[in-house]
């Protein structure tokens, strides 16, 4: 393993005379993370600490006909058994603490499970292996269903619903489509003036995030009646924030500790440890601890999700791109979790670092009956990388180019039109391919050799298409996913306070961005020429009905109007 | 029968930062009465390196040695909101927090030493070293630890900064796809090179050159942990992992480390890695965050190769040796491709 740096590039740009900035200083946490010292979640006892393991269905999919724990209950060492009516708000969607989503997942299921390993009751024993004993004594009642597992079958008229929230299997963006779009030029046009058209589909299975700590919390009563909560979690707040909701809380009252974690990558962020630990210390009165081993961790925590992605370029024979068309499944399992948010993520990112004046997009969150998935490193981006890039080598060989050249030639650079439809800055991925090159003695055209990302951008690459063929595909009417990045939309809503829960997240967030954002950031990211002559017209009205259901919602981390940028 | 060489390229780009913006993250920095200082955070330190990076920021910006600044998360009780240690954006977002927190801070110790050095706090520069000093006249000088002294002692001054990094929400045309959904991108490229047994379908990487651009690496052994690490994940992304080998069936699912399948320290290739740094405008002294987008160029990269060395596209991770063989089959035999040896045009 070697790391050199190549300072000759882009030096003008930078000050390389800093005090601490640059230097490779040791780590502060190096010596208690070396010596086996360094306190985790796990590593915080309490006398008489209590163990919370949980009765997990062993269907696809299946209606839940009775859970009877009375055997359970009587088992040695089990404190109590907990279900889904013991859960103050059994209800929840993870980025409802944004506006974005509806409700659609219990902390433990009551009526139905819609994924092998969901979670029915939960045992709270002196020990863990009396929890699992009383595991196995729990009995329920299933109402076998069929199930769906492939995302396009899932997407069919007829297939098992998986998730009622969402009948037709889809996320439903921006209360108007069954789908995100991204729509830039007429790619189909384009396609017919092409000299090659390049198809390809790819398939990413789940991944798990492997840390070497599982998941997990430990929860115990404080004084002044809160609790305190060790926690895995890679986002605090979040994890606060989703507990108070679940359990109808005020925040104050919660005392979450963390900080110190054993890899997450990803697979810390769906917050359903710490509300099982603090209910279990509501209601027995003692710390419970409620930790995955490993087998949860791989087949029940939630997995960097499956993506299919077709692809279909048109490309000339001198290797330009002109157009991209992409349709992309993301695989979400049984519940929305993240998922959502990662298609509108890995919309942005397309077509990927190159210009091509054509691209289009149909990205649809898909609802199946397996393990909901969440964030892993890349999330969004890389699924959709492994494709473009795997499709780019086809397209290399379609039109006899080295594929480096293949890169250079159709990459972006300084002041290009992006099809999110924002100017590309602060590129360098020319530069990347050209040390590549060089490094590895791939021999490139003397263009490649001479282009550079801060020549030749812009321009004409930095118009807009003249045209943008529009569609109303998919269209949803009479569903209300939340006020996140609506365009114009949400500002109507009020959001919902939990009933004695004050919202300062909400509060705070209603100063305007102006005085929030220390730096120019806002105003460089908005700084795109404009796009009046050439946006679309704007959609029709949102449905009579949107906004009207008041909202599930609790603490919020944005309340989204007055906070929306172009 | 035999073993096939071949190299495989890809290049990739990654945005910075929760998408769309819309995800603040705060620091509270304060002194003791010697100048010896804490950042308080809710951030999550992964193994990322998060205390660490937040820290030698926190230094630069208040001038002060590292050594006088530590960092603490996360607390609840103590630590300022913080949205996570996720979507690469604990350097970006939490280091302009602290950047913001950190100057408030040292401006009060600024003016804390001018009040004592009877000049003008604008005047007035430090040397990374615990002094502050008249610019131009460094015998005109207070130590950081006087200055924080005085300002608690005799003048009454909390030594101590706020800080809060917020791109607002950006929104999201429903018929296009218009968005503003970063600030800022790190880059990289990468060329692997791999082995393909044409009898067992097992695939070995040989080697992989890299290059990756990520604004400025803030902490140059962090950065190589990083994409060390990450650029393994990618390689055992490719060829090992699934928690579902057939998906979308669900059999076979691994639970434990003998069946979820991982390179082992004898699969490591050597890696060469270069480091490009052009700075963001809106990072902290320029960075990004190579956290995620690291692992990002190996997966295509490996499944390139694969083809170069045998003819076969694998278009479904993991490439296992199964694929390989029916694909080889399929082809009607090994099909070399060669398209990127060294030389060739």
């Amino acid at each position: 393993m070697t790391m050199g740096f190549r300072k000759e590039f882009f030096a003008d740009e930078r000050d390389d005379n800093l005090n601490e900035i640059g230097k490779p200083t040791r780590r502060q946490d190096i010596l208690g993370h070396v010596t086996g010292r360094s306190p985790y979640f796990d590593d915080h006892l309490f006398d008489g600490l209590l163990h919370i393991r949980c009765v997990r269905s062993p269907h696809h999919h299946a209606r839940i006909r009775r859970v009877d724990t009375t055997e359970a209950q009587s088992m040695p060492g089990v404190v109590r058994v907990l279900v889904g009516r013991d859960v103050p708000r059994n209800l929840n969607t993870l980025l409802s603490l944004l506006d974005f989503g509806i409700d659609d997942e219990p902390l433990l299921a009551e009526t139905k499970v819609a994924y092998k390993g969901e979670p029915v009751a939960a045992v709270i024993a002196e020990t863990e292996a009396q929890a699992r004993a009383a595991v196995a004594k729990v009995r329920v009642d299933w109402d076998v269903r069929p199930h769906v597992l492939d995302v396009e079958e899932a997407i069919k008229p007829g297939a098992p619903v998986v998730c009622e929230v969402y009948p037709g299997n889809k996320f439903i963006y921006h209360g108007k489509y069954d789908h995100q779009k991204l729509r830039y030029g007429d790619v189909e046009a384009a396609f017919a003036r092409a000299d090659h058209i390049v198809e390809g589909r790819y398939q990413m299975s789940p991944i798990e995030q492997a840390p070497i700590e599982t998941c997990g919390a430990i929860a115990a009563p404080e004084t002044n009646d809160r609790y305190v909560c060790y926690t895995s979690t890679q986002a605090l707040f979040f994890s606060l924030g989703t507990a108070a909701k679940l359990l109808t809380m005020p925040s104050n009252r919660l005392h979450f500790v963390g900080g110190t974690v054993g890899g997450g990558f990803g697979g810390k962020v769906d917050s359903l440890h710490e509300p099982l630990a603090i209910l279990g210390a509501m209601l027995t009165g003692r710390p419970c601890k409620f930790a995955w081993d490993r087998e949860e961790e791989m087949q029940v925590g939630a997995p960097r999700g499956a993506e299919r992605w077709y692809i279909k370029d048109g490309v000339m024979r001198d290797g330009r791109i002109v157009a991209r068309k992409f349709t992309g499944y993301f695989d979400s399992g049984a519940y929305t979790r993240l998922s959502s948010y990662a298609i509108i993520k890995g919309v942005g990112h397309l077509p990927g670092p190159y210009t091509i004046p054509n691209v289009y997009a149909d990205v649809y969150c898909v609802y199946t009956n397996r393990t909901p998935a969440t964030a892993m490193r890349g999330f969004g981006i890389t699924g959709v990388d492994f494709a473009i890039e795997a499709h780019m080598d086809k397209v290399a060989d379609v039109v006899g180019m080295n594929p480096i050249d293949l890169r250079i030639l159709n990459a972006y650079r300084d002041g290009d039109m992006k099809a999110h439809r924002r100017e590309a800055k602060n590129c360098a991925l020319i530069e990347c391919c050209q040390v590549v090159a060089e490094k590895a003695g791939v021999a490139l055209q003397a263009t490649s050799r001479g282009a550079s990302s801060l020549r030749d951008g812009g321009g004409e690459r930095a118009r807009l298409p003249a045209h943008t063929a529009l569609d109303q595909k998919g269209m949803v009417t009479g569903i209300d996913t939340g006020g996140y990045a609506r365009k114009g939309g949400g500002a109507s809503r009020q959001p919902v306070s939990m009933p004695g829960y004050s919202m300062p997240a909400a509060a705070s967030a209603a100063r305007p961005p102006a005085q929030a954002s220390p730096r120019p950031a806002a105003a460089a990211t908005s700084a795109a020429p404009s796009q009046s002559s050439t946006t679309p017209p704007p959609p029709p009205a949102a449905p009579a009905n949107a906004g009207d259901r008041p909202r599930q919602g609790a603490m919020r981390f944005s309340s989204i109007s007055g906070l929306r940028r172009r | 029968m035999g073993l096939h060489r071949g190299r495989g390229f890809a290049a990739i780009n990654y945005p910075i930062g929760m998408n769309l913006g819309g995800d603040p993250s705060q620091a509270l920095v304060h002194s003791n009465p010697d100048g010896k200082f804490t950042v308080a955070l809710s951030s999550i330190d992964l193994g990322q390196g998060m205390k660490s990076v937040t820290r030698q920021i926190a230094a630069e910006t208040l001038g002060v040695p590292v050594a006088d600044v530590y960092v603490d998360t996360a607390d609840s009780d103590t630590g300022p909101h913080c949205m996570g240690s996720f979507a690469s954006r604990g350097t970006h977002r939490v280091g302009n927090a602290v950047i913001q927190a950190a100057k408030e801070a040292r401006a009060v110790m600024l003016e804390a030493a001018a009040e004592e050095l009877e000049v003008d706090a604008a005047d007035l520069v430090t040397d990374g070293q615990g002094n502050i000093h008249v610019n131009g006249a460094p015998s005109r000088s207070i130590t950081t630890m006087a200055a924080c002294q005085a300002a608690q002692f005799k003048q009454g001054r909390t030594v101590s900064g706020r800080g809060i990094f917020l791109i607002p929400l950006s929104e999201v045309d429903p018929e296009t796809g218009e968005m503003t959904p970063v600030s800022c991108f790190a880059h990289a490229a990468l060329l692997v090179e791999v082995e393909v047994d044409d009898e067992t379908g097992e695939v070995s990487v040989r080697d992989m050159q890299s290059a990756y651009e990520l604004g400025r690496a803030l902490n140059p052994k962090l950065v190589e942990q990083q994409l060390v690490g990450g650029a393994w994940m990618g390689m055992s992304h490719a060829l090992w992992e699934t928690t579902e080998p057939y998906y979308p069936d669900r059999s076979h699912g691994p639970v434990d480390f003998n069946h979820y399948l991982m390179p082992g320290p004898g699969d490591i290739a050597p890696h060469h890695i270069s480091v490009l740094e052009r700075p963001a405008p809106d990072g902290p002294y320029g960075g990004k965050g190579p956290g995620e987008m690291c692992a990002n160029p190996v997966l295509p990269a490996v499944a390139n190769a694969v083809y170069d060395a045998v003819g076969v596209r694998i278009d479904e991770l993991p490439i296992t040796p199964e694929k390989i063989l029916r694909g080889i089959r399929a082809n009607g035999g090994v099909k070399p491709r060669q398209r990127l040896a060294r030389g060739a045009r």
